[in-house]
C-alpha cells in the first residue's frame, strides 16, 4: 500500500511540476515554449494526410455518398423584375406591366429554393467540413476507410482524452481562481495608478492561463489598431471565448448580464478590481438605461474600452449576420476585431440550443486545439449623414471582409424568433408594383 | 447540415426514390437532413397540407433540371422534371382543388397570395378578368391545362423552374 501511495505522490509532484513552471509561469509572463507551436504543426501533417487517404478511399468505394460542404443548390441570382422581366420577354411590350400566368413559376422557384436550403438557418449549426478532421463529433458519413485511419484517430482519442484534457482542466481551474482570488485582492487597494496596472497584470495573466487551459493558439494581426482606452470594442460573436481570445492581448471592460452561480461569483468579483458593465436582468431591457450607463463609461477616457458583440448571438463564424445599432449609438471611436476559427482543430461554435456551458466547455477541451486569427481593423467613426443602422451596417461590411466571412444582413435574433410579416409585405409590395403601379399609381395608397 | 451523422438506412423508401426522381443518394440523405430539420415537431411531416418526406422529395423532383439525354420509351412514366411536369406542377399551383381547371375563385386566391395587402379587390378582380379573357380559349370561364399550357408555350419552362443541384 505504502509503495502505491509513494508512487501516486511522485506523480502527483511531477504533474504539478510540469504544470506550473513548464505551462503556468510562462503563460503568466507571456512566453511560450513553443510545444504548441510543435504540436500544430504534428497535427496539420496528420490532418493533410488524412484528407488525401479519405479521398483515396472515396474514389475506390463509390457506393458511399460523397458530403456535399458547399450545400445542395446553387441559388439563382437576379431580382425580382429581372426574373419577370424574363419570364414576359415572349409577350407584346404594351403588356409587359400586366400579371401573367407565367409570373407562379418565379415564386415557387425562390421558395423552393429557400426550402431546400437556406442561407440563414445554417448559420446557427456547426460549420461543415470538406474532409474529416478525426474527431469523432465531425464524423459525418465518413466511413471506414482503412485501418491506419482508424488507428489514428484511436490514438487521437487517446491523446485528447487522457492526456490534453486533464491538463487543460488543471489549467482552467488554476486560471479561474487566480482570477477571482487575484481580483478580490486588488480590489482592496485605493484607487491609483498601481492598482490599474495591478489590475491589468491580474486579467491579463489568468486570460493567458485559460487560453493555455484550452490549448489555443491566437495570431494577432496589426497590433498598431488595438483598442484603446474610451473605445468601444466590436468583434463577431462564435462563442463565450471570444472574450478570452481578446483579453489574452490586451485589458476590456466586460459588458453584459449578471448570473447566478460560478459566473455570477467571477463577474462579481472582476468588477472589483475594475469597472465593467454589469447589468441585472431587469435593466437590460430598458435599452435607454444601458446606453447611458455605456455612454458614461466611454466619456470617461481613463476607462478600459468596452467590449461588445453587436450581433447579440453566437453564430458559426462562417458569416456574420446584423449588427445591432444600440452599440453605435453610444458614441465615442469603434474598433472593429475580426474573429476567424481554424475549423480543422475543433469547432468552436457554441450552439446553445444544443449543448449547455458545461457540455460546450467539455467539448472545447477535448478538441485538438483552437486556432485563431485575430485581425484589429484601424478606428472607424460615425460620419455626417449616417444614421446609427448605416454605420453598424459600415463596421460589419468592414469585418466581414477582413475575415473573409460572408456579409448577412439578417438578424441574429432569427435563431429563436420567428421572421416578420413586414418581410413577406415587402416581397408583396414589390410584386403588386410591379403589376398594379406602372398603370394605376394614384389609386395605390 | 450540422453534425449529424445519418445513413441511408433510416430513410424510408431511399432506393425507390432515387430511381423515381434522378436525386443521387447524396441529395436524397441531405434532403433528408434538411426535411428533419424543418420537422420541429418530429411528426415525419411538414405543416398544414402535411407532407411526408416521400412527398416532399417527390415534390422536389419537379425543380430537378430537364434530363436531355435521358431516352424514354412509351411505356414509362412522364417524368417529374420533363417540360410537361414542370408545367403540371406549375398549373397545380393554381387548380388547388385537383379538377384540371383553374376556376376565377383559385385564380383570385393565388393572386392576393402573391399582393396581399397591397392591392384592392376591384384591382384584383380587374387583374383576374384580363387573365382568364386572354387565357381561356374555349370561353368557359376556366382555364384548363391545355389553355394553361398555350399560354406559357413562349416561356421557358425548362430553365425558369429548374433548380440547379450541385453534385
Amino acid at each position: 500500500m505504502e509503495d502505491l501511495w509513494g508512487v501516486a505522490l511522485d506523480v502527483f509532484q511531477a504533474w504539478i511540476f510540469v504544470v506550473v513552471f513548464l505551462i503556468m509561469l510562462p503563460a503568466m509572463f507571456g512566453l511560450s515554449l513553443g510545444v504548441t507551436g510543435v504540436y500544430i504543426q504534428i497535427l496539420v501533417r496528420i490532418l493533410e494526410w488524412a484528407t488525401l487517404r479519405i479521398q483515396r478511399g472515396r474514389r475506390e468505394q463509390p457506393s458511399v455518398p460523397v458530403p456535399l460542404p458547399n450545400g445542395i443548390i446553387e441559388r439563382g441570382g437576379g431580382s425580382m423584375e429581372e426574373e419577370m422581366g424574363q419570364l414576359r420577354s415572349s409577350r407584346p411590350p404594351a403588356a409587359a406591366g400586366e400579371f401573367s400566368l407565367s409570373d407562379v413559376l418565379y415564386f415557387s422557384k425562390r421558395g423552393v429554393e429557400s426550402i431546400v436550403d437556406d442561407q440563414v438557418t445554417q448559420r446557427f449549426s456547426s460549420e461543415e467540413l470538406a474532409s474529416w478532421n478525426l474527431l469523432t463529433r465531425t464524423n459525418q458519413n465518413f466511413r471506414y476507410i482503412s485501418l491506419r485511419l482508424t488507428v489514428i484517430w484511436g490514438v487521437g482519442v487517446f491523446v485528447r482524452y487522457c492526456v490534453l484534457f486533464p491538463l487543460r482542466i488543471t489549467l482552467a481551474i488554476i486560471g479561474l481562481s487566480w482570477l477571482v482570488i487575484g481580483t478580490t485582492l486588488v480590489g482592496f487597494l485605493p484607487e491609483s495608478n498601481a492598482k490599474n496596472w495591478l489590475s491589468e497584470l491580474v486579467h491579463l495573466t489568468c486570460y493567458r492561463i485559460c487560453a493555455r487551459g484550452l490549448s489555443a493558439t491566437v495570431h494577432y494581426h496589426n497590433k498598431e489598431n488595438k483598442p484603446q482606452k474610451g473605445g468601444i470594442c466590436v468583434a463577431n460573436h462564435t462563442t463565450p471565448i471570444d472574450v478570452v481570445i481578446l483579453a489574452n492581448d490586451g485589458c476590456y471592460a466586460m459588458v453584459g448580464q449578471i448570473h447566478g452561480g460560478l459566473m455570477g461569483v467571477i463577474q462579481r468579483s472582476m468588477v472589483r478590481s475594475c469597472p465593467h458593465v454589469w447589468f441585472e436582468r431587469s435593466e437590460m431591457k430598458d435599452r435607454h438605461a444601458v446606453t447611458s450607463r455605456l455612454r458614461a463609461h466611454v466619456a470617461a477616457k481613463t476607462k478600459l474600452p468596452i467590449l461588445i458583440f453587436p450581433e447579440g448571438t453566437c453564430i458559426n463564424n462562417t458569416s456574420v449576420m446584423m449588427f445591432k445599432k444600440g452599440s453605435f449609438e453610444i458614441g465615442g471611436t469603434i474598433y472593429p476585431v475580426t474573429i476567424k476559427y481554424d475549423p480543422r482543430f475543433g469547432d468552436a461554435f457554441w450552439n446553445s440550443s444544443k449543448y449547455n456551458m458545461v457540455g460546450y466547455l467539455l467539448r472545447m477541451m477535448t478538441s485538438w486545439a483552437i486556432v485563431v486569427n485575430v485581425w484589429y481593423l484601424p478606428p472607424m467613426t460615425i460620419q455626417d449623414g449616417e444614421d446609427a443602422a448605416q454605420f453598424a451596417s459600415r463596421v460589419k461590411s468592414a469585418i466581414a471582409h477582413q475575415g473573409g466571412l460572408l456579409d448577412l444582413a439578417w438578424d441574429g435574433g432569427l435563431k429563436r424568433g420567428k421572421v416578420k410579416d413586414s418581410y413577406k409585405e415587402e416581397q408583396q409590395k414589390m410584386y403588386s408594383s410591379i403589376i398594379v403601379g406602372l398603370n394605376d399609381s394614384n389609386t395605390l395608397q | 447540415m450540422g453534425s449529424s451523422s445519418s445513413s441511408m438506412t433510416n430513410i424510408p423508401d431511399a432506393q425507390q426514390l432515387i430511381q423515381e426522381t434522378g436525386f443521387s443518394a447524396a441529395h436524397i440523405l441531405r434532403l433528408y437532413e434538411r426535411f428533419e430539420f424543418l420537422d420541429k415537431d418530429k411528426r415525419g411531416e411538414l405543416r398544414q397540407e402535411t407532407v411526408d418526406f416521400a412527398s416532399f422529395v417527390r415534390i422536389l423532383a419537379h425543380f430537378r433540371p430537364t434530363d436531355t439525354s435521358r431516352t424514354r420509351d412509351g411505356a414509362q412514366q412522364e417524368p417529374a422534371n420533363s417540360s410537361t411536369g414542370k408545367l403540371k406542377s406549375a398549373f397545380q399551383l393554381y387548380d388547388q382543388d385537383r379538377d384540371g381547371k383553374i376556376s376565377r375563385a383559385e385564380l383570385l386566391q393565388v393572386l392576393r397570395a402573391m399582393m396581399g395587402i397591397q392591392v384592392t379587390e376591384e384591382q384584383l378582380h380587374s387583374i383576374a378578368e384580363r387573365a382568364i379573357q386572354e387565357a381561356d380559349l374555349d370561353r368557359d370561364d376556366a382555364i384548363s391545362f391545355d389553355e394553361f399550357r398555350q399560354s406559357l408555350e413562349k416561356v421557358n419552362v425548362d430553365h425558369k423552374m429548374s433548380i440547379r443541384f450541385l453534385k
